[in-house]
């Protein structure tokens, strides 16, 4: 009996589509034809709702979008609209803004290994990977309040000032850090079944990748060194000094290791921010009604699943006439067909692993 | 065309570039918020987006965005599309609720009632422009698949939430929204509660 | 006279099948508690720790739910082979414990009592092929669900039984080389003459045994037929309530009978370890039965461990490691192990 073009459906439910993501899949005896993901699932309207509420009163909802890496929603949101009113943030605040959006990072990429290794098999890395990610939550549940749905700042600055305690947690974690990726890593990178999964799968070449729009790890791992960090530095990035890791294997064995590299730079960005936090205010000066005066405005940033950036276009009056979130998952899942062209179907899972979505952001 | 003051240099070579090849056929130029915007007819589009991606260099599209400025009361809502085919049909009144029309922008001297914005990005050169081209209602506007194939989804989007058809485009279906849904859910005149149709399934 | 006439001639076989089946099943609800534990304590959580002291009584309560459990099947399944395939499969496994030895033959008074049901000239042989019977099992099971992911699963499960066969027997055929005999009681007694262990003189025929028994017994990491992240969960998905349970206990079962083979096989079945060393003569008061279950938890704790560390192998790359590497090296095994026999 043969497969030949048989239509399978990797359903709104299973337990590997990170989310409520349906891929209908051709394949051949094994061999993917073709592949196409069916989203709008998780659609909850955020854009239309986002016109109803007044400027900080979306701020608290645009975590529930990317819903690892909540403060990175905050952080592309909140930067639009300063730009939009003109706002200068105080450097204490934006400093503390890169330690909680690194914090983020590592806490996304952390549970990105987790679920990819599992899907591959590697059923203890995601176990791993929650664990090391715990203190990370802490941390930021003890500064704002939440753990997954942060709302850790706001619109002109940030709500709570670090204190010495939380600075010294914040230190000896990051301390604690290399230890635990390197127990994931000697699971993981040199292991004979996971290189064979991973390596020449999934492949994309820089020239694909540009044209398809797709951002963030999954294009640097095509050798395009493209990081909204340092190309368009926002919130003083560019007082930071750190590396941007670039690989051109394009396959979802480099994406691994850039999105490990990733974790280690992002210590490193946090470890001179704390060396480096001035002193002064944590927040600007912003009315309590903010009326933004007509205008539009588009910034993104480098979260990491891509590039999240927020367009906004005010009208004059306290609510938002259009907000438009750009999505790095959206774009980015486009290019899953190109990648799975080429591979079997087991490989599917760890593609789309690779790829690193979050359905909360693709739907909106 | 009114003179716009623009303080980044490489911008500014970009607008000579657009404005040396096409002259006229660039309505409008603003700067605002060191982002620079040009704003095109639909007919034109295909051709400036394609200079700009071959000779300027914007070789990825960031994003597609939809406005719509809403429609002063009184006037029809117009053209409401169903299911995957844009057939025009039109649909009765809406209940006219929801913040979305506490200020109903007036359309002004004879803007139409949709936009969509093309923010292109050069890489590497690290900049922005934004391509804008306004529509009437049930205008249609080439699909830039073609040039930039991550438009694929976000026309749909727009389609979807806006109504606006793109001509050319493969596969023109509802994104988010259930196939059979009819209406469009960013439009101004949109409840936000949703219309019998979304109410109906609760 | 008569008395002990059936004592001897029908109450003690009768035993001994009663034993022989519950021996399987015991084990096996051993090994469910402690898969979970021990993959828990090694992914940094606790695993069942409420049900019993230790969560000693969870697989009781997880029989006890699939027992509860509503027996579907779908319209448009084969009745007749949706029903036999798990009683296959348990029956195969099963079956092949007639011939496994537990230990040595107790003395109890004049009676010798043997610890297994029957004794063959080929014994090893006879296990061997029983537990492949379990091959048609999986194949009704997944024809018989007619449903896509039941019959993929099922066909890639049939093609690893296959492939992984041969390297199994191929390592064997050495180790029958070497004992001269076929028969499993002889194996175990030619180590404890030779004083050296089969794994010892031949550690490439064990080492591609354990290897080609892990994937015989579709555990991690040649788990592709049944993992959950990509075909929902194999030829056994549309199994529900006993049915499923009789799958579930099966291959646990067979993983006791594959974990006995490699025992008796290689590491001297019941025989205590170090009999050359005076000193450690002690070692021989346990009885030759502890020294089996001994081993053969290790070998079933080895089994969990290796779930819980490694990623799983895509499935070309399974086959090709049978085909390209395990088969080829067997077969040099076994011509280099014959020849420094005639050597030596």
């Amino acid at each position: 009996m043969s497969f030949k073009d048989i239509e399978l459906n990797m359903g709104p439910q299973h337990p590997s589509t990170h989310g409520v993501l349906r891929l209908k899949v051709s394949v051949d005896n094994e061999l993917v034809l073709k592949i196409e993901p069916v989203v709008g699932y998780l659609h909850r309207g955020m854009e239309k709702l986002w016109e109803s509420l007044t400027y900080a009163q979306v701020v608290p909802m645009t975590d529930r979008l990317d819903y690892i890496a909540a403060v990175s929603n905050n952080l592309a949101y909140v930067l639009a609209v300063e730009k939009l009113m003109g706002l200068e943030v105080p450097k204490r605040a934006q400093y503390i803004r890169v330690i909680l959006a690194e914090i983020q990072r590592l806490a996304s990429h952390l549970a990105w290994v987790g679920f990819m290794a599992n899907d591959i098999g590697a059923v203890s890395v995601l176990l791993f990977g929650f664990e090391d990610r715990e203190d990370f939550l802490d941390i930021l549940e003890t500064y704002a309040g939440g753990r997954l749905t942060v709302h850790g700042l706001r619109v002109g600055g940030v709500p709570y000032d670090l204190d010495d305690a939380l600075i010294v947690r914040i230190r000896k974690s990051l301390d604690e850090l290399p230890k635990k990726i390197k127990d994931i890593e000697t699971l993981l990178t040199k292991n004979r079944i996971w290189r064979h999964r991973t390596e020449g799968i999934g492949l994309i070449s820089a020239a694909e990748a540009i044209e398809h729009g797709l951002t963030g790890p999954a294009l640097r791992a095509s050798g395009v060194a493209w990081d909204i960090r340092k190309d368009i530095p926002y919130s003083s990035y560019e007082d930071f000094d750190f590396d941007v890791p670039v690989l051109h294997g394009g396959d979802v064995y480099d994406r691994y290791l850039v999105r490990l590299e990733e974790i280690r730079q992002s210590t490193g960005i946090i470890r001179q921010a704390l060396d480096k936090l001035p002193a002064g205010e944590i927040m600007a000066k912003v009315p309590r009604i903010l009326k933004i005066p007509a205008g539009e405005v588009f910034h993104s940033i480098e979260a990491p699943k891509g590039e999240l950036g927020f367009y906004v276009r005010s009208n004059g009056t306290d609510k938002p006439e259009r907000v438009k979130m750009k999505s790095p998952s959206f774009i980015n899942l486009q290019s899953l067909p190109l990648m799975c062209r080429g591979n079997l179907f087991s490989d599917i899972v760890g593609i789309l692993g690779s790829l690193d979505i979050v359905l909360g952001e693709i739907d909106k | 065309m009114p003179d716009v003051e623009i303080d980044r240099p490489d911008l500014e070579k970009v607008r000579e570039a657009l404005v040396e090849r096409f002259g006229a056929v660039i309505l409008e130029t603003s700067y605002a918020h060191k982002e620079l915007s040009f704003r095109v007819r639909k007919e034109d589009l295909l051709a400036v987006l394609g200079f700009l991606k071959t000779d300027q260099g914007f070789n990825a599209l960031n994003d597609m965005i939809g406005l719509d400025r809403g429609r002063d009361p009184g006037q029809s809502p117009g053209v409401q599309f169903r299911g995957t085919r844009p057939e025009i049909q039109t649909t009765g009144e809406w209940r006219a609720e929801g913040s979305s029309l506490d200020h109903p922008a007036p359309l002004g001297e004879g803007r139409k009632r949709f936009s969509v914005l093309y923010q292109l990005y050069r890489f590497p050169g690290f900049q922005r422009v934004r391509v804008v081209v306004d529509l009437g209602e049930g205008e249609a506007v080439d699909s830039i698949v073609p040039l930039y194939r991550s438009a694929d989804w976000a026309e749909r989007e727009i389609f979807d939430m806006f109504g606006i058809p793109f001509a050319g485009h493969q596969d023109l279906r509802r994104i988010y929204m259930s196939d059979e849904f009819v209406g469009h859910p960013l439009r101004k005149d949109f409840p936000l509660e949703g219309n019998e149709e979304c109410l109906s399934k609760i | 006279m008569t008395n002990t006439g059936f004592v001897f001639d029908v109450l003690i076989p009768v035993g001994k099948i009663v034993a022989v089946i519950l021996y399987p099943l015991l084990m096996t609800i051993v090994m469910i508690w402690l898969e979970r534990r021990v993959v828990a304590l090694m992914q940094k959580r606790l695993g069942p720790n409420r049900v019993g002291f230790q969560g000693i009584l969870q697989p009781f309560a997880d029989a006890f739910k699939l027992f509860l459990k509503e027996d579907i099947m779908q319209d448009q399944a084969d009745p007749l082979l949706f029903k036999v395939a798990p009683v296959m499969v348990m029956f195969s496994s099963l079956l092949a414990f007639c011939f496994v030895p537990l230990g040595e033959p107790i003395r109890i008074g004049t009676y010798r009592l043997t610890l297994w049901i029957a004794q063959s000239p080929v014994g090893l042989l006879l296990v061997l092929g029983l537990s492949s019977i379990s091959v048609f099992g999986v194949i009704f099971g997944g024809w018989a669900s007619n449903s896509k992911y039941p019959l993929m699963g099922a066909l890639r499960s049939v093609v690893q039984i296959l492939s992984y066969e041969i390297p199994i027997g191929l390592t064997a055929l050495s180790v029958v080389f070497f004992a001269r005999s076929i028969d499993l009681v002889e194996i175990v007694n030619h180590q404890s003459r030779a004083k050296i262990w089969f794994g010892f003189m031949l550690p490439v025929s064990f080492v591609v045994f354990w290897i080609s028994a892990i994937a015989e017994t579709n555990r991690a990491p040649f788990d592709l037929p049944e993992a959950e992240s990509e075909l929902v969960a194999g030829y056994h998905t549309e199994y529900s309530g006993m049915k499923f349970a009789f799958f579930y206990i099966a291959e646990y079962a067979h993983m006791v009978l594959v974990s006995s083979l490699v025992v008796l096989m290689f590491f001297g079945g019941w025989l205590a370890p170090f009999p050359n060393v005076p000193a450690l003569a002690f070692l021989k008061v346990i009885p030759g039965f502890f020294w089996y279950l001994i081993k053969i938890m290790f070998f079933l704790y080895l089994y969990v461990w290796i779930r819980a560390t490694l990623p799983r192998y895509r499935f070309d790359e399974l086959i090709r490691l049978a085909w390209k590497w395990l088969i080829p090296l067997s077969l040099v095994n076994f011509l280099v192990a014959a020849l420094l026999w005639y050597i030596l």
